[in-house]
């Protein structure tokens, strides 16, 4: 009996954010799951009365031919993005920068930052700004007599990645800083009596220290990239054709371009599926076994 | 003006972006003091707001217990018909009254958002005054009314004289052919390369304006149709065709490059700027374009009357009647869910009194529905083509009137995007818009053209 009240005592303090998270976040994942199965339009007889068509969203999204390219745009999108490029540039400038002198470490720092703290529509438009025809990209070469090519329509997946690389390396910068400042400077330390050259410090030493950083980082930045929809929105429009229409970009032409609500929520909820796989591929890849 | 272009095209875009996610829950409610007015305002068409704003001081003036909130929607086309339908959905932000599309209207009915207005207009002493086909373009598919038209429109072609002239055509130039047009746009090209030739609407950013005032300009031209005995139309010889002339004047650059036909804002672009500075020879465009350039519209050029020409769009082969144009135009309607329903139609009443309607027609180039309008001198000698594009009437079509055209019209954007950018050849992307078509309608309501 006190047992219970107890139990009881300590939920109540959690109650209100469960019934947050549920309402706000799981209510939408439901609904969104609800909807993939249903026919629910904007407009036409749907719109008024949604009917249960089962797996037919499925069925038709395997069928299109869209589909398949905008999952595989996706995962490069995300692959050369989120998990090499802001991964990579990430630890390489916390690195750096660790060992940089002060004044260099605060402006270098200051710069990548810059980036993330502007909110998404203000990047997304100067980095259309740089890569448009007629924009500070063009225009840069053009000093140097090169024409450079119109990056948004010719190149758009590339332009919509270093955007994005762009954008995102703050954060990974961030987590890598703090976690390198965590690896005890003893272990490198004996690394080098032994021995070991930089290159073998890093990946016997620091890495595998730093792993759980490692999943951590990797996994927030992919589902974040994995959602990425004003930045390739405002760049190119998932355009030309569809050329850079990765998931979200798809799922919102199909349910608010096209009406066909049930089918773009039916895309949102592959793309909670892919999100779901990353992250387990993460949790298993990088699991800590002893600690 | 350069750098302000640059600017719009991803601002809108963002605007849009940030506003769809929020307008699900706009809060408030319309209680029985106001009626929401809800109506396109983007770029160029500035002609409803200048309307509705004075049917508002009207309108409160001779009721005083009523307040008209007016809720222009800055969006692109077929941005405008996905933001009014979320607005639709709900019933706090549900309009009152609001500017419809008639292609949308029989999609619309049938999705519960529109009320039919066949008690009021019995009532209503100035309905006699709208001819036949406007009647028409505001029914359901049961045969009621539920939009009353503002002025309908027609398409042909329109082109710069002194851009021609340069190309050594003349004055009156018409092309009784596809290849005549082509050809008058290679003449263009070679005489200035840096001229663009010929404009067409292509492509998914131009939503409906691509698929009415280009793709259907070109495929009821070829004889064939979309939608014929109550059947959707595939695998016909002139949607190939008409695809084909796409990729004809895509790869050989005659249009506009497809990265400057895909950017949301070329309409504006053309109408307001390439036109009138002899940047595009000659372009596929509606009726309403003069509009722009009245003293009352946004890109006033005096000169216009006498610099612009304008031709009909001649049929592939200039087969038999020679020419063609696509009709539609726009409504005002009343919400289902109006909860002053007497209100809301007196301010349709208002707007579209032969008053209103006269000043509507004329500063937005539009084709009067009213035979009072029709045959008013200030309406007549308004506008030196409104003759030329009353008599386009002749050899107009319309839509196909049913509820899954706006789905259909979508496919048409995609097949047009995919042979202007290269990505598909007409015939694929003409087997791909069939393939879609029969997911959309079922295989039993198509027909092998």
């Amino acid at each position: 009996m006190a047992l219970t009240s107890r139990g009881a005592a300590r939920v109540v303090p959690l109650a209100p954010a469960v019934v947050l998270l549920a309402l706000f976040m799981l209510g939408p994942v439901v609904w969104s799951f609800y909807g993939s199965f249903t026919n629910a339009s904007l407009t036409g007889p749907a719109a008024l009365n949604p009917e249960w068509i089962g797996l037919d969203n499925y069925a038709a999204l395997i069928g299109d031919p869209d589909f398949p390219k905008s999952l595989w745009l996706t995962v490069v999108f995300v692959f050369l993005s989120a998990v090499v490029g802001q991964n990579v540039m990430g630890i390489m400038l916390a690195g750096l920068l660790r060992s940089a002198v002060k004044p260099v470490r605060s402006i270098a720092s200051t710069v990548v930052v810059a980036a993330w703290v502007l909110p998404e529509i203000v990047a997304a438009f100067a980095a259309y700004a740089f890569f448009h025809s007629e924009g500070t990209l063009n225009t840069m070469l053009g000093g140097l007599g090169i024409t450079g090519p119109d990056w948004l329509y010719s190149t758009p997946m590339l332009a919509v990645i270093i955007a994005n690389i762009w954008r995102g390396t703050a954060f990974s910068m961030m987590v890598y800083s703090a976690a390198l400042a965590e690896v005890p400077p003893e272990l490198t330390e004996a690394a080098q009596l032994d021995g070991a050259n930089g290159m073998q410090r890093l990946a016997w030493v620091t890495l595998p220290v730093i792993r759980r950083s490692i999943s951590t980082n990797l996994m927030l930045t992919t589902l974040q990239t994995l959602s990425v929809f004003t930045l390739i929105y405002v760049m190119t429009g998932g355009g030309p054709g569809t050329d850079s229409s990765t998931l979200p970009i798809l799922a919102y032409q199909e349910a608010f371009k096209f009406a066909q609500v049930g089918y773009g929520t039916a895309i949102a909820t592959v793309m909670i599926i892919v999100g779901a796989v990353f992250s387990v591929i993460y949790i298993r890849a990088l699991r800590p076994e002893v600690d | 003006m350069r750098t302000a272009r640059f600017f719009i095209a991803p601002v809108t875009a963002a605007a849009l972006a940030l506003s769809l996610g929020a307008c699900g829950s706009g809060g408030g409610g319309t209680d029985d003091g106001t009626i929401k007015v809800a109506y396109q305002k983007f770029g160029n068409f500035t002609q409803a707001d200048e309307l509705f704003k004075d049917v508002k001081a009207d309108f409160e003036e001779a009721n005083p217990d009523i307040t008209v909130e007016l809720v222009p929607i800055e969006a692109q086309q077929n941005d405008y018909f996905t933001k009014l339908a979320l607005m639709n959905r709900s019933p706090s932000t549900a309009p009152d009254v609001m500017y419809e599309d008639t292609y949308m209207i029989k999609s619309d009915v049938e999705a519960g958002y529109l009320a039919p207005l066949d008690d009021y207009l019995a009532e209503w002493d100035e309905w006699d005054q709208f001819v036949d086909s406007a009647k028409e373009a505001g029914a359901g598919d049961d045969g009621k009314t539920y939009g009353v038209s503002m002025g309908t429109d027609t398409r042909g072609l329109w082109f710069n004289k002194d851009v021609l002239a340069n190309a050594g055509l003349p004055e009156d130039w018409a092309p009784t052919s596809w290849d005549e047009l082509l050809e008058a746009a290679r003449a263009i090209k070679e005489s200035d390369p840096d001229v663009i030739p010929f404009n067409i609407y292509s492509g998914k950013p131009q939503g409906e304006a691509a698929v009415m005032q280009g793709f259907e300009m070109l495929l009821y031209g070829t004889g064939d149709t979309l939608y014929e005995d109550s059947k959707w139309v595939l695998g016909s010889q002139g949607f190939v065709e008409s695809l084909e002339f796409l990729e004809t004047v895509f790869s050989e650059g005659l249009a506009p490059t497809p990265q400057q036909a895909l950017d949301t804002n070329i309409g504006n672009t053309v109408q307001a700027e390439w036109l009138p500075q002899g940047k595009v020879g000659i372009a596929l465009d509606g009726s309403w374009v003069a509009g722009n350039w009245l003293e009352s519209g946004v890109a006033p050029w005096p000169e216009w009357s006498e610099k612009m020409g304008t031709a009909p769009m001649p049929t592939q082969d200039g087969q038999e009647p020679g020419a063609v144009s696509m009709s539609g135009g726009w409504t005002l309607a009343m919400g289902a869910g109006s909860k002053n329903p007497d209100a809301a139609f007196e301010f349709i009443s208002m707007a579209l009194n032969r008053e209103n309607s006269l000043w509507f027609d004329v500063a937005n180039s539009q084709i009067a529905v009213r035979t009072d309008v029709a045959e008013d001198p200030e309406y007549t000698k308004s506008n030196p083509t409104t003759e030329f594009f009353t008599d386009l009437v002749d050899v107009t079509h319309f839509r196909p009137a049913t509820s899954d055209y706006p789905k259909v019209s979508n496919e048409i954007m995609v097949a047009m995007e995919a042979v202007m950018t290269g990505q598909q050849t007409p015939e694929e992307a003409a087997a791909a818009y069939d393939e879609a078509v029969v997911g959309i309608v079922g295989e039993e309501n198509t027909t092998q053209g």
